[in-house]
């Protein structure tokens, strides 16, 4: 090894060179990896005040806020910026750069050039989407469903192009994940000795390569049609509509899982290491994750059931959606398995994996009614649809984030944050989580359809105590961002290994190394080995 | 205690909508099985965890359990939930069937949805805007298309809903069980004023909708007192919102004559007859419902969706027998009232 026991704990990867420009042209993984967070949290910034303004707006029936047009960009901006700039980066380009080599016991991701590569096409993805702000805006709903978004004055274009850069950057995400994963794990790694957090950005990264392209062809035609009139999907011009929906979801199904696998392995981490416990059946876990990555890419016609498809065509769907069910239960049960009989121990990540599965229990059950044909009928489109896919976006795929934040920010930063202010924000975030969208799964039953700038008076109660629920959020957010500010600057020292965890990344100093580790690690037992000494408490 | 539990009671029952009709009685069983067995999972599992984090909290001296799994109950909780999930399959699949198969002798009455208001244009050639006039206890068909992008036709009463869907029909069919005034809803988005775009089903007992029938003005304010829809609202105001006399329900010619007064004024009447000859075109008599052959070999059956394709495009399937590229193209030269109006015609040619 070049360096030398001596600099173990001076020369980190954040001071080992200086200056802005430094971070900009970096290879290292971990770096672009915070450069990643940095940017993705400022999105979920700006799609997170566009979310309250939209509940302030509906706080009261009638146009209270903003115009119903005005509002209509609301919603689309919210989802456009929460899906594709937040959520489907948010753990495998963020923390899963950042955590992906350690764990795998390597220098760095098999591609650097390219991961560098891939920030900057996000980038300039997200900066192609926001252009559209200062010119017409958008009001298509982040589906684009045609041929309203061919025919609108807004400036779709714009958001289309962009998403469409930003899928190629997922793409080399994806690529340079699996080449790592098969060419970089430590000596002694097999694949029955690798973390699940790493079978599951395997996963992901599989949907990654296979469904974006997809997407990125349909975007391309929408914007084809929308700039020369191919007449592809608008039926004016001979197109249709409803192809476009195929295609759409054919990618957007499967980024559902994008969106939630990178979140499980989060837990399946998590779990284990606060409950000092090995995790509950290994092998049915991996196998369940690709369980749920094959059937994800044959479920889409399930968000159209309504939409015209024929009747053969949603007998299908809705029998293989039901299948989805069944590995995602395997997880959540194997995940309570590994707390049966642990010594559990309730810091701020292991908060968060609680809320998880309580919450994305709630988030799958519900999916079981929209996969059901009957009651499918009458709840989609409502906001029974709108609940559902937050509780299994924002209560799964963010509180897994956050799981994950706290969980490794030790490590990256090497500063603790205090224990306190995490436990209230977690509670906090949990709780308003709840109160937002558990009353949104009653208005849709009632009949409330989505993307309504205005409702019924019936329905005000409900709206009223999910605006409120969306402030205790907001609260629990800010409390976040401050209390692991504050640890940035004057936390305490965090330990290199403060949970007492067996996977790889814990074994260098926190922060790491330019190159990770100063020792080569070699892997000798399982990822969660709690046997001994290593099962005492953190 | 009693009244505890009457109150317990009623408060789920406030959470679902009326039932209006024989199907949402059976949709609200299956909604109340799914919500059992879902409330069954996440309350057991919440209480598992529960109990797990007082009874396994960390403890001075206690040490964990070294498992890593356990096999039979992993097959357990596989096998299970499939079982589980095949029971939803299927059920939702008896009760869906119910929900998409009109009976055959439904009243059948056109829906037209444009951003943004539903007009509907009834057999005898009268037409409302945003109220929908429909008799009680008589199955009703409602075929659908829009003028312009997607809507999405919901009556949340009757747990119905399908998109409507531009160049194409779809449908949607119900029995009212209950008079009066019941929510409509747009249920996909279409621009500005989606959410402005309601409208109002009332459901006529036999007197009113004999009166309607006859042409009379119908009492809305009287059906309105009925109580089986409280805050009901006919249209929000939104941008762009046009405004709409609500109904017009006097129309002195059926649609089916109107639809020959169109066949004649587009010059169709020159190549298809309506007594069975042949002319430059097949005939219309006994076209409707028949199967058709094609010049590629093909069949198909004559229904509305066959219909309005030969008429806006009819290269795309040739009859046996006929030269292509006779007929002129007619897409975007109809409107869908008019093509509404056609299609009835045709189709009264028995
Ligand atoms: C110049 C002659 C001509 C005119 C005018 C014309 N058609 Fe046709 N039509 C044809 C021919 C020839 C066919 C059979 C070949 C084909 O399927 O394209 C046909 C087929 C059809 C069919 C399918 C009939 C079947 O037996 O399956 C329908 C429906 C139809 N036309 C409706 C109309 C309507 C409505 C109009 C007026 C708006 C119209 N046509 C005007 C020549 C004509
Ligand atoms: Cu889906
Ligand atoms: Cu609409």
């Amino acid at each position: 090894m070049g360096h030398g026991v001596a600099l173990a704990h001076g020369d980190n990867y954040i001071n080992h060179s200086k200056g802005l420009k430094s971070w900009l042209n970096t290879l290292d993984h971990k770096r672009i990896g915070i450069m990643y967070l940095i940017a993705i949290l400022s999105f979920f910034l700006v799609g997170g005040i566009f979310a309250m303004l939209i509940r302030l707006n509906l706080f009261s029936p009638g146009s209270t806020l903003v115009s119903p047009s005005k509002y209509n960009q609301l919603f689309t901006y919210h989802g456009a910026i929460m899906v594709f700039m937040v959520i489907i980066p948010m753990i495998p380009a963020a923390i899963g750069n950042m955590v992906l080599p350690m764990m795998l016991g390597a220098k760095d991701v098999a591609f650097p050039r390219w991961n560098l590569a891939s920030f900057y096409v996000y980038l300039s993805g997200a900066a192609i989407a926001c252009a559209s702000l200062f010119l017409n805006g958008v009001d298509t709903g982040w589906t684009f469903y045609t041929p309203y978004s061919i025919r609108t004055s807004t400036s779709a274009v714009w958001v289309l192009l962009g998403a469409f850069v930003m899928g190629f950057s997922s793409i080399l995400t994806g690529l340079n994940f699996v080449v790592s994963i098969h060419k970089l794990r430590a000596p002694g790694m097999g694949w029955g000795k690798m973390p699940l957090f790493l079978w599951a950005l395997y996963g992901t990264s599989v949907i990654q390569i296979l469904a974006t392209p997809v997407l990125a062809i349909t975007l391309l035609l929408a914007a084809l049609e929308r700039i020369v009139g191919i007449g592809i999907f608008d039926p004016a011009l001979g197109g249709d509509p409803v192809l476009f929906q195929h295609f759409f979801w054919f990618y957007s199904h499967p980024a559902v899982y994008i969106m939630i696998l990178p979140a499980m392995g989060v837990i399946s981490e998590v779990v284990p290491v606060f409950s000092r416990k090995p995790i509950f059946g290994y092998t049915a876990i991996a196998m369940a994750t690709f369980g749920i990555a094959l059937v994800s890419f044959v479920v889409w016609g399930h968000h159209m059931f309504v939409s015209g498809q024929s009747e053969f065509a949603n007998f299908l769907f809705s029998l293989i959606t039901m299948f989805v069910a069944i590995p995602t239960g395997v997880k959540v049960f194997s995940w309570l398995g590994t707390m049966y009989k642990g010594s559990l121990h309730f810091h701020a990540p292991m908060l968060y994996a609680i809320g998880f599965i309580f919450v994305f229990t709630i988030g799958g059950m519900t999916g079981m009614f929209l996969a059901t044909l009957a009651t499918d009928v009458h709840l989609t489109d409502t906001y029974f649809v709108v609940a559902h896919f937050h509780y299994v976006m924002v209560g799964g795929s963010l509180l897994g984030f956050l799981a994950g934040l706290h969980y490794w920010f030790p490590k990256f930063s090497g500063k603790m944050y205090a224990e306190t202010p995490a436990m209230i924000a977690a509670i906090l975030i949990n709780v308003g989580f709840n109160v937002t969208f558990f009353p949104q799964f009653i208005l849709g039953v009632l009949g409330m359809p989505r993307r309504y700038a205005d409702y019924l008076p019936q329905f005000t109660t409900l709206n009223r105590v999910s605006t409120v629920g969306s402030w205790i959020i907001a609260a629990g957010f800010l409390l976040v961002l401050f209390y692991l500010i504050h640890a940035l600057l004057r936390g305490k020292k965090a330990s290199d290994n403060p949970w007492k965890a067996l996977t790889l990344e814990w074994q260098s100093p926190s922060p790491p190394p330019h190159e990770n580790f100063l020792v080569e690690p070699v892997v000798t037992d399982g990822p969660y080995d709690y046997r001994g000494a290593k099962a005492g408490p953190i | 205690m009693t009244l505890f539990f009457a109150l317990v009671a009623s408060a789920f029952a406030a959470t679902v909508p009326v039932q209006g009709t024989d199907i949402a009685g059976a949709w609200d069983v299956l909604y109340w099985f799914l919500i059992y067995v879902s409330a069954f999972f996440v309350f057991g599992i919440l209480a598992a965890m529960i109990y797990f984090a007082v009874r396994y909290r960390r403890q001075e001296g206690k040490r964990p359990k070294f498992i890593e799994g356990n096999t039979a109950v992993e097959i357990v909780w596989t096998v299970i939930p499939t079982i589980l999930v095949m029971i939803m399959f299927v059920w939702g699949w008896v009760v869906y069937k119910k929900m998409i198969h009109a009976p055959l002798n439904a009243l059948e009455i056109r829906v037209i949805g444009k951003q943004w208001l539903w007009q509907f244009v009834y057999p005898d050639g009268k037409q409302s805007i945003n109220d929908l006039y429909v008799p009680l206890n008589r199955p009703v068909k409602l075929i659908m298309s829009s003028e312009d992008v997607l809507h999405g036709f919901f009556i949340p009463n009757f747990r119905v809903k399908h998109d409507v869907v531009p160049g194409m029909y779809t449908d949607v069919w119900f029995e009212a069980k209950i008079p009066g005034i019941h929510q409509i809803f747009c249920t996909e988005y279409c621009g500005a004023s989606h959410s402005g775009m309601l409208a109002r089903l009332l459901v006529l007992k036999d007197d009113q909708w004999k009166e309607f029938l006859g042409g009379k003005k119908i009492d809305i304010a009287a059906l309105s007192s009925d109580p089986t829809f409280p805050g009901f609202r006919a249209n929000m105001l939104g941008e762009g919102m046009p405004a709409v006399s609500q109904g017009d329900a006097s129309a002195p010619v059926s649609l089916v004559s109107q639809g020959k007064t169109v066949a004649q004024s587009k010059g169709c009447i020159a190549c298809h007859s309506a007594d069975g000859s042949k002319m430059t075109g097949p005939t219309w008599k006994g076209l409707a419902g028949s199967t058709r052959k094609f010049a590629d070999g093909s069949e198909g059956k004559a229904d509305d969706a066959y219909l309005r394709e030969s008429i806006e495009n009819s290269a795309a399937k040739i009859v046996a027998g006929y030269p292509a590229g006779q007929m002129p193209v007619y897409k975007g030269l109809f409107t869908e009232v008019e093509l509404a109006q056609v299609i009835e015609y045709i189709k009264s040619l028995k």
